[in-house]
């Protein structure tokens, strides 16, 4: 019972960090039809917006305050990640938009030289970056089960990301314009949207959230300049499985894959249970081709 | 310039072809055994960018997995030539692993045929099992693209797991012999080239044949409109699949011809990264052209080689901005950018002579 609870939260947890992840992915994806392979860099820049915000605290200010980083980092990650979002889609991705291969091609090629450029920067090996006090230990729920406030933590900062991402898409006015282009573009455009705005400004949000998850990633381990390449094909799965153009079904699908991936390498080993996650994942496809909660559409070659 | 276009077109290409086999063939009189290994090489990687091109440049189909084909034959030549250096021992890093008997499914690639029918069979299987559960559901595009890709994910993590089996990270090595000879002599090395050219010039003629088919036809329809080609009656997911198939097939080749000339083969060699550099290969060339992904292959190895070992970090860079350039400024690759100055060229003399030809458009011929 107790193995089952805390393998059950290891997949809650696993889960959540690849929702964050995945949430940039289908909006920009649904919205623009554009695969952009350099979301894993993204988490990369938040990560090191972390580590930045920590190094200065520790020079800068005194020690008593040092705890307060983290709070600090969120926000320095975020709007880090989502100014390099901007600039991209700006100078690149708007090229793109409706030509999906040849976008993936271009963004890996972006992740590439940004991967290259941290290597540069901060160097090749991980840096770590500790954790604030306060988040350590943990919570036991019983004797045997001991859930690390760390990761309790992870879990509610995405259920608050989650919660924002819901207010702006289906509560607010932009995210009425945004779901209005994603439907159909050219009525959108036609009733007065500056589309061109919207895009923008989606792929930003989309790239601040990975930041989100980057600075949040720092808890549970050292970050290096490859930190992206690990998640970025399982957040894509996710997307694949949920579905595009739904916040529901990128949370099943990243539920899924989180939960199932724990519990297969808890029966078998690392390599096989990934093995079976994809066998699984290849025969929901079987029976629902475009994921869980795919939007339907009348046109044919949508 | 007037002779010129007296020859007809396809004269000259006949001509250009025979020139390119008669330079690729006494390649071993002119290089040394360093140039000869890499152009090897970077034949081999002409084959996989051949039938990248047929699925990606033809049928409009992206493979990001084309990595773990390459590398499933390149294993199975692999592990034939780690039985002929092991005599009737089991090989060494299975001792390490504490295995005591050869593994059933190592047994029968003691024979070299049955090997190298696997290097071809193992990775066309594959593609047409994966084929089969995705085209037929209609899963295509990025969809099928994230797929092949988590393939290689999984495939990665199996090899490098299976420790016992496969070799893990070191993958396999350790072999010089193949048939008895062995393989780093000089003149082991020139038959290793010339059986690789051999394998390429098949290859393009095989590839050539399929596009100038009626099949190649289709697969161009499929390309630019897959609902329409459905609507004139054809069912898509097979052509899709068979494709995949002889794509895989090539690649499968080419591994096996790769691990010859390099000695090794391990789980990095098929990783996403690798996997990717393929498709580099045909964009840079010219997708949809086949003689585009030979050169695209030719040249990005040759510099590959000789910049990522003298400058590793430049070459990420310029790695990356390739990617970038030929997706945003040259989708026709260097193909395409040759027939845009073959064309700018003409426009310009057609300005300055008032000829028949201008003024009827000559029909285009075939491609």
């Amino acid at each position: 019972m107790e193995i089952w609870i805390s393998q059950l939260f290891n997949g809650l947890s696993v889960s959540s960090i690849l929702l964050l992840i995945a949430l940039g992915l289908a909006v920009t994806f649904g919205l623009m039809r554009v695969i952009n392979m350099a979301h894993g860099e993204f988490i990369m820049i938040g990560a090191y917006g972390a580590y930045m915000t920590q190094q200065i605290f520790k020079s800068a200010l005194p020690r008593s305050l040092f705890d307060a980083y983290f709070p600090v980092a969120l926000l320095a990650s975020f709007v880090l990640a989502f100014a390099i979002g901007y600039l991209l889609e700006v100078t690149l991705i708007r090229f793109l938009y409706g030509r999906p291969l040849d976008s993936l091609l271009a963004t890996w090629g972006v992740g590439l030289m940004l991967q290259q450029l941290a290597r540069t920067i901060f160097g090749a090996p991980n840096v770590a970056v500790s954790s604030p006090t306060w988040l350590d230990g943990g919570w036991a729920l019983m004797p045997g089960v001991v859930l690390p406030y760390k990761r309790l933590f992870i879990i509610a900062l995405v259920a608050f990301c989650l919660f924002a991402m819901y207010l702006y898409i289906y509560r607010s006015n932009a995210g009425r314009r945004m779901r209005a282009v994603m439907q159909n573009r050219d009525m959108a455009a036609c009733l007065g949207i500056s589309t061109r705005r919207v895009d923008a400004f989606t792929f930003a949000i989309g790239s601040g959230i990975a930041g989100i998850a980057g600075c949040a990633l720092t808890l549970i381990g050292p970050i290096g300049p490859s930190i992206g390449t690990y998640y970025i094909v399982d957040a894509f799965m996710v997307v694949v499985l949920g579905g595009v153009g739904k916040l529901v079904g990128t949370v099943a699908g990243a539920l899924g894959i989180g939960v199932f991936n724990t519990l297969f390498e808890w029966w078998t080993d690392a390599s096989l249970g990934k093995v079976l996650v994809f066998l699984c994942i290849v025969a929901f496809l079987q029976w629902k081709p475009m994921g869980m909660f795919a939007v339907r559409s009348r046109s044919l070659d949508g | 310039m007037q002779w010129m276009s007296r020859l007809p077109r396809r004269a000259w290409l006949l001509i250009g072809y025979a020139a390119a086999a008669a330079a690729l063939f006494s390649a071993p009189l002119y290089l040394n055994d360093f140039r000869l290994n890499l152009l090897a090489k970077c034949l081999a990687f002409a084959i996989v960018a051949l039938g990248l091109d047929l699925l990606w440049g033809y049928t409009g189909i992206l493979s990001l997995g084309h990595g773990v084909f390459f590398g499933l034959g390149a294993y199975a030549m692999a592990m034939h030539l780690k039985l002929a250096a092991g005599g009737s021992r089991i090989p060494d890093f299975m001792g390490w692993m504490g295995l005591t008997k050869l593994p059933w499914f190592w047994e029968p690639f003691k024979s070299f045929a049955f090997a190298a029918a696997m290097g071809l069979i193992l990775p066309s299987a594959l593609a047409l099992l994966l084929g089969f559960f995705t085209f037929r559901n209609r899963i295509r595009g990025v969809y099928f693209t994230i797929l092949t890709q988590a393939l290689v994910i999984i495939t990665v993590t199996l090899f490098v797991g299976q420790q016992a089996y496969t070799g893990g990270t070191n993958g396999l090595t350790g072999y010089t012999k193949l048939f008895g000879y062995s393989l780093t002599s000089g003149t082991a090395k020139t038959l290793a080239y010339l059986a690789t050219a051999a394998a390429l010039l098949a290859a393009f003629a095989v590839c050539r044949y399929l596009v100038n088919s009626r099949f190649g036809k289709v697969l161009r329809a499929i390309r630019d409109g897959e609902n329409r080609t459905r609507f004139l009656g054809y069912d898509p997911a097979y052509y899709q699949m068979a494709v995949f198939a002889v794509s895989a097939g090539l690649a499968g080749l080419a591994g096996m011809l790769f691990v010859l000339h390099v000695g090794i083969i391990s789980p990095t060699m098929m990783a996403i990264v690798p996997s990717i550099e393929l498709v580099l290969l045909v964009a840079i060339g010219g997708r949809g052209t086949l003689i585009g992904a030979v050169i695209g292959a030719i040249l990005l190895t040759q510099a590959k080689s000789q910049l990522s070992a003298s400058y590793p970090d430049f070459w990420l860079f310029l790695l990356g901005a390739l990617f970038i350039i030929v997706t945003v400024f040259m989708p026709g690759g260097i193909v395409g950018l040759i027939r845009q100055a073959r064309q700018a060229i003409l426009r310009r003399r057609s300005e300055n002579e008032i000829t028949l030809d201008s003024i009827v458009p000559k029909s285009n011929g075939v491609v």
